[in-house]
Formats: C-alpha cells, structure tokens, sequence
C-alpha cells in the first residue's frame, strides 16, 4: 500500500505536469518522459559536486523549469499553429534528442543516488517499520502538489492560465500577453517532470532511457483521470501506483497488464476519464 | 516498379548493404499501412509495433516450434491474426481521438512488448527471441523455390512490396480510401453527409495492422531470426519517423524514409564511427525536417515538381477571377432525379416536432416548438439573433438531443437517432459556417457526399470509384447545380467565398435529400453572389422539400410560401410571406418594441 501510495504521489506529479501543458497549450509533450529523465540527471550531477540532496532536488527543479522554458520559447511556440499531430512528432522527435544527448555524455550505465544517512533508514510507523525515505517522498510530492494547486487556483497567473485554457484568443485579445503565460506554464509543467526525475532518482537508478516507461504509465494515469484535469492526474497517479505495487506483489511481470486492464475499464465505462469532461480531445 | 528492379543494381554503389536493402523493403512495406492509417486517414499511432511484433511471431513460431513447412502459410497466418489484433485494439483505442487516441496506442503497444517478454516468453523466447526462422520460400505445388542468399531474398520482398503497393493504391483511390480522407479533414462533415466514420477509422486500423503484421513476418523469414525488439516503443517510433521524412499521404513516403534512415544509421555508425551518438544525429535531422520539410522528402519534391508546372495551371484561375460577367447569367439547370419528385398528395408532412425544448444550463434556447414541413414545400424560418433558430436545425438533424420534445422524419420517430442515421434517411443540411473538406478537391467534395448513397458503411476497399454505379452522374449534376463545374479540379482552399457557400450547399445536395435544411446559405455573400444563390434554392426547389434560416427577408419573402417566425426560442407566428409581412407582433419583434411594453 505504502509503496503504491509513493509511485502514486510520484505519478501524479508528473502526470500534472503534462496535463496543464495540455490543458493549457493543447500541446501533448511527448518529451515530457525525457525531461523527467532529464531532471533526474540534473540532480544527480548536482548531487555529484555538492553532497548535498536538497541542492539536488533544487537543481532538478530549477533545470527542468529552464528547460522547459527554452523549449516553448525556442520551438514549441512556433507549432501553435500547426496541426497537432506536427506537435506529436516535433515532441517526439525531442525527446530522442533529450535521450541521446544525454547518453552521449553520460553513458547508458545506470547511476544510482545514494541517500544521506538521515534518509537512509527505516521509520516506526506503529505497526509496521517502513524506509524512510518514501515516507518523504510522498510528503514532498504532496507539497509540490499543494503548491502547483495554489499556484493555478490561487494567484493572477493561474487565473489567465485557466482562462487561458478555456479561449486562448480571447485573453490575448483582452490585452494579457498569453504566450507569457504559456512559456511559464510549459516551465513549470517540466519542473514538475524535472522534480519528480531528482526526487525519483534515489529510489531507483538513473539511465537514459528511464524516461520512456514513465511517460508511457502517465499516458495510462491521464486516460483514467481524464485530460487536462488536474484533480483527474492526481486521482489517476494514485490509482496506477497502487495497481502497479499491488500487482508487483504477486508477479512484477503483470504490473503493465493490470494496469492496462483499469484502462481499458475506463475507457469503457467512461470514456472521457473518471474526472474528464466530454469535448476535450 | 522499375526502381524496384533497378534497386539491387544500382544501390550497392551508393553504399547499401544488400541487408539493408531488404531491411528497407520491410520498413517500407510496414510504413504502406502505417501511412494509409496516419497520412491518408489523420490517425497519429505510436503502437504499430504490437501489430510488427504479433504478425512476425506468429509466423516464427509456426515455421521453428510448430516446424509448419510452408512459409507462405505461416506469414500469412501471422499477417490475419494480427488483423484480428487490430480489430480488437482499434474498438478500443477509437473510443476516442486525436491525443487520447496516440496515448492509449503508446500504452496498448507497451502492454504487449511486456506480455510477450514475460507471461508469454515461453513461446516467445523472451528477451531471445526465435532463432532458426527458416528462409522464404514459394510452394508452386510441384515444386518449391528457396530463395537461399541476401540477393534472391531481395526479389521475394520486392515482390510482397510490389503486391502491397498495388493493394494500397487501390485503397485509397476506393469509396473508402476517398471517405478517409474526408475524416482526416473534417470528421464531424463527414458524420453529417452520412458516413459512419467510426467503423471507416477501425477499417483504416484494421487495414494498418494486416500490413505491420505481414511486415513483421517478412522481418523473421528475412533476418532468419525473429527478434523481441520488434515489440519495442522504438519500432514504432523508427516507424513514425521514418515515415514523416519521406513523406506522409504518399504511400512510398515510408520507403523512402526507411532507406534515409538506415543508410543514415549504417554510415553515421560504421563510416563515421559516432556510436551511439547515431541516433542523437538521426533525431535533430528529424526534428528540423519536421519543423521545415512539413510534407517530408517526398511531399517536397512533389511540391517542387507542381512549382515547376504551375504555370500552366494557375492561368485558368486567374480567367475565372477577372472574368466580369457573373456566372449567375448561365442558364439554371433543372435537376430532378425522377425519386426525388414529389408525390402527388401535396398534404402529406415530411417533418414534425412535437413540442421541442432545448436548454443549455439556465438558457432556453428552444421552448415548446411546434413545427410541421409539407412534402415539396418551401418554408422559411426567420427571427432576430439568438432566437434558437440554429439550434432548432441542430436538433431536427440530431446533432443535439432536445431536452424533451420528439422529432417525426417521414412518420417515423428520429429523436435520439445520430446525424449519420438522419443523413441516411434523407435529412441533412448545409452550414451556417463552412464545413468543407479543405484540402480536397471541389469534385472530392462532392464526391464523398455523393458516396452517403452507398450506405453508413461499407468495405469496397478495393473497388475503384470509377466503378460506382451513377456516382460520377451524381457528382457532375450536382457540380452543375451549384455552378462550380469549372472548378472542380481546384481545392477547396482556392475557392472564393462564395464558391465555398454553394460547395457547402452542394454537400448537402450530393446526398440526394427528402428534406434540405439551409441554414444561413446567404450570410456574407456579395450582391451578385446573393442573387446566384437566390436562384439556386429556387431551382432547387423544384423537386424536394428545404427549410431555409436566413437574415435576409427579402430572400425569404420572395422565396418561401410558408415562413415561421421564431422569437426567443418560440414560434411567434406562422403564415404565407404576406400575412407576416402585415403582423404587428413580427414588427415588435424586429424593432424591439415589446421590449417597452
């Protein structure tokens, strides 16, 4: 349960990240595994030549804010007005470039990222004595969460973003510079990737290709939630993190079946996601 | 044909192993079906892999662990199970469209690639794949020919890759393959000219998978060896890019694409020793072909070729734009296909609706209606802005459900049917904004409505359009009706505005009608285009029943015998053009004098 609830939390983020991307760009960032991965290389140099693990989360966070914002600045701008399936590929095609650079400069090897002592350890839970460091995860997560949510639902540019999301043209045309908005909603939906890389990274190691399996399993979190719901993410994430763990138990090699399976459940039952609304494609 | 004879000749020169000259064979086979499902049909997958990976291990299994002897039979064995894969992943995966559509493919794929590595791996050979594929061979009955080396391997893929070729170009120049296009265009058109355009997206599926599934096939007998990684995200993706460098909706985009890519990837690694870094290479020339070559190596040189020829043909363009004397001076043709006649009872009611409300949250917008249309008549619907009338078009062809309310189409209850139903029942209209194919000719148009004729469905994919029995009649009348005959070979993206208005018009026409809604034909028209259009609904209107919405009283005045006011969703009032012209409350309606009561 404990575990599923930390790849939940872990899911759900990333998951958020992409479907405000969405929401808010239209744009689907097939890229978005890659700078997760990315995120997670950031930290973990950071990590390198520091010691210290709350530089590294920062770094992932900031690394994949920056990155995030050059990307819509220098490329994903200029698809806004392409058909979709141009964006798919452009993205696509970037996350290769993302995958492969970092492979040329780093190597295929896993790295792993080895906790500092206070995180290392087990904590009495009562009942039960659980690795500490998961604990944190699932509390770091939630205050990232938290703060994306106040961020979106509580500050003026989460207001022009929301609006944004409903009729773009319109909130250019009422004077607000939307493609502002739009760089800093594409930033901020790569910190959240970026951060989930680095905060992910000590619990499995780092490859350059660990990116793919994750995008793949948020695809599967934001078809359950329902796209460009932020509730609908993070319901997802959790659901997939449970199903993944609970299944694990039994037979690892099933995991993607199972989880497959809730997606094909939704998909029928409710086509448009368990918190999805009709008329978003 | 003949580059694929010259191929193995001239090639090896250019420095193409001639396994990667069979390689690229596969991926262009692979890519035909793949660009049918993408290019000609709008259906962005990222999980053609599933259908690779099936139809070559099936194949492989039955030729090694099953010691099945004839390889004709294994691959197409692999090929038609992994159609039947398609079918099942496409009901599922069509549920939905556009995003949600790529991602469950991405997700479908990786369900496989882990299904085939883990529960199914004792069949499979897991991450070892199956070893041993024998090499291809023909059973000709009295005598079996192996083609035992690379070189005479090669002839049995270009073979296939001939065959595949020649289906695919029948594919899309079918009924079907023309519809396809038209979803990729415009979906909800095409739902509303009566086509179910879910069952034509699963055939594009369907038809996606055969082929990825006879490639995979062809990739074991080729290779000897059917690998695991023929399941893998990457295939897909090498698949899409591929296809996206040479060149989509061109059918042999994919070939040219794969021969870029692999060439690419045997020099960038062997002659200039980069490694790994191949495919970081490989990825920044696809996403700048992406970025700038929109329509890939092929699509480029085609449209270099049309610069070229252009000439000639931008002239009759430029004639028709100048030409001063307004089309409307031709002679209007009368187009009456003897069904479409009206029946001698004058009396009888084609369409009824029975007290229809439609309410968006606290907004009426439509409030008891009651409505009746003769057979062969000519009704009007006139009332200010935001009277509901629109909305009252939506729900007659069901676009919307009313909230209550029944609507009766020729005696029969259609509320709750879908615009595909309606249409085939003889319901349809024209737009108040266009909804055209745009990048499809004027006769492409009209043709795809023309083909509603056939039925919601059918699987003529490999019939040619010539051979549809009173299609090209029904086209070239319509064509004439609406005055575009002379640009019928002209996308509609060249059109003027008012060109487009009696296309949008000659859409609805092309499904043959009972019963024509025209909702807003005249908005935006230029007088003279006005005046075109006048003539056009009244030539029309000899033979079949049309309700028309429009702005414009005078044209309604002149052309209706019955017109319905309608005002704040209600009916206000019904009568002959006169007795609306004389009512008081129609007055107060237009200049707002009820307000002040």
């Amino acid at each position: 349960m404990f575990n599923g609830l930390a790849l939940g939390a872990l899911l759900a983020l990333i998951a958020s990240g992409l479907t405000i991307i969405y929401g808010t760009l239209g744009v689907l960032n097939l890229a978005h595994g890659a700078m997760f991965m990315l995120g997670g290389y950031a930290g973990w140099v950071a990590y390198q030549h520091t010691g210290n693990f709350l530089v590294a989360l920062i770094a992932g966070a900031l690394f994949g804010l920056i990155l995030g914002v050059l990307t819509e600045r220098l490329i994903i701008r200029y698809f806004y007005s392409r058909p979709p399936e141009d964006q798919l590929l452009v993205t696509f095609g970037l996350g290769i470039v993302f995958v492969e650079t970092v492979r040329f400069f780093f190597g295929s090897l896993s790295k792993t990222t080895t906790l500092p002592a206070w995180l290392n350890g087990t904590t009495a839970l009562g009942f039960m004595y659980y690795p500490t460091y998961r604990l944190v995860v699932v509390g770091i997560v939630a205050a990232a969460l938290l703060a994306l949510y106040i961020v979106l639902y509580r500050t003026r540019i989460g207001m022009i973003v929301r609006a944004g999301i409903e009729d773009s043209g319109m909130v250019d045309a009422l004077g607000i510079d939307v493609y502002r908005a739009f760089m800093l909603v594409f930033g901020i939906g790569a910190m959240a990737a970026g951060f989930a890389g680095i905060v992910n990274a000590p619990v499995v190691s780092i490859s350059p290709d660990v990116g793919e399996a994750i995008l793949v399993q948020t695809f599967v979190v934001i078809v359950i939630g329902g796209v460009g719901s932020f509730p609908g993410a993070i319901l997802g994430g959790l659901i997939a993190g449970e199903i993944i763990s609970i299944t694990s138990v039994f037979n690892p090699g099933y995991s993607y079946v199972m989880l497959f399976v809730a997606m094909t459940l939704v998909l029928v039952l409710r086509p448009y996601g368990l918190l999805g609304t009709a008329g978003r494609e | 044909m003949l580059a694929l004879i010259a191929a193995p000749f001239v090639l090896p020169h250019l420095g193409f192993t001639s396994t990667t000259i069979n390689r690229i064979l596969v991926w262009g086979l692979f890519g035909i079906g793949f660009d049918i499902l993408f290019g000609f049909s709008g259906l962005l997958s990222f999980g053609q892999s599933a259908f690779f990976g099936t139809g070559g291990m099936i194949a492989a299994y039955l030729l090694t662990v099953m010691n099945l002897s004839n390889v004709t039979v294994a691959v197409f064995a692999g090929t038609i199970v992994a159609a039947i894969i398609g079918y099942l992943v496409g009901l599922l995966a069509l549920r939905r469209t556009g995003i949600y559509f790529a991602m469950i493919t991405v997700a479908i794929a990786e369900v496989f690639y882990f299904v085939e590595f883990n529960p199914l791996s004792r069949f499979t050979g897991g991450e070892n794949g199956l070893p041993g594929v024998p090499q291809p061979s023909l059973w000709l009955g009295f005598t079996t020919i192996t083609f035992g080396n690379d070189r005479l391997v090669y002839w049995y893929l270009a073979a296939c890759y001939f065959i595949g070729m020649v289906i695919a170009l029948r594919i899309v120049r079918s009924p079907g393959g023309a519809i396809l296009s038209a979803i990729r265009e415009n979906p909800l058109r095409a739902a509303a000219v009566g086509h179910n355009i879910h069952s034509y997206k699963l055939a594009a599926f369907v038809i996606a998978a055969t082929y990825a599934g006879f490639a995979g096939g062809l990739l074991g007998l080729m290779q000897g060896f059917m690998p695991p990684d023929a399941f893998a995200f990457d295939t897909s993706g090498q698949l899409v890019m591929q296809t996206a460098i040479g060149g989509t909706g061109t059918l042999v985009g994919p070939l040219v694409g794969a021969a870029v890519w692999l060439y690419l990837s045997d020099f960038l690694q062997t002659t200039l020793h980069l490694g790994a870094a191949w495919k970081l290479v490989l990825g920044l020339i696809f996403v700048l072909l992406v970025w700038f070559l929109r329509h890939g190596i092929v699509g480029a040189l085609v449209d270099l070729w049309r610069l070229a020829t252009s000439t000639s043909r931008s002239k009759p363009l430029e004639a028709a734009k100048s030409d001063p004397t307004p089309v409307a001076n031709a002679p209007v043709v009368q187009f009456m296909p003897a069904a479409q006649r009206p029946s001698s009872d004058g009396n009888e009611t084609i369409l009824r609706a029975d007290g229809v409300t439609k309410r968006y949250g606290g907004i009426l917008a439509n409030d008891q209606v009651d409505f009746a249309v003769r057979r062969g008549e000519l009704r009007g619907i006139i009332g200010p802005n935001g009277a509901g009338k629109s909305t009252f078009f939506k729900m007659l062809t069901c676009e919307v459900p009313p909230t209550s309310g029944a609507i009766l189409f020729e005696e029969r209850d259609i509320t709750g049917f879908n615009i595909t139903r309606v249409c085939q029942l003889g319901l349809t209209k024209s737009y108040q904004v266009n909804q055209l194919f745009n990048k499809l000719t004027v006769r492409e148009n009209i043709t795809v409505a023309a083909l509603s004729k056939r039925g919601p469905f059918r699987l003529d994919f490999l019939r040619s359009l010539r051979s549809v029995r009173g299609l090209r009649e029904r086209v070239d009348e319509t064509l004439e009706l609406v005055q575009l005959t002379g640009r019928a070979s002209f996308p509609v993206s060249e059109l003027a505005y008012g060109e487009k208005r009696r296309l949008e018009i000659g859409l609805a026409l092309a499904t043959s009608p009972k019963l024509l809604l025209l909702d807003e034909p005249l908005a935006g028209m230029s007088p003279r285009e006005r005046i075109q259009t006048i003539e056009l609904m009244k030539s029309l209107n000899a033979g079949r029943t049309m309700v028309v919405i429009d702005h414009d009283m005078d044209a309604i005045f002149e052309l209706a015998q019955t017109i319905t006011v309608l005002v704040r969703g209600r009916v206000l009032v019904e009568g002959t053009p006169e007795e609306i012209r004389r009512n008081s409350a129609v007055q107060e309606a237009y200049l707002g004098v009820s307000e002040a009561v």
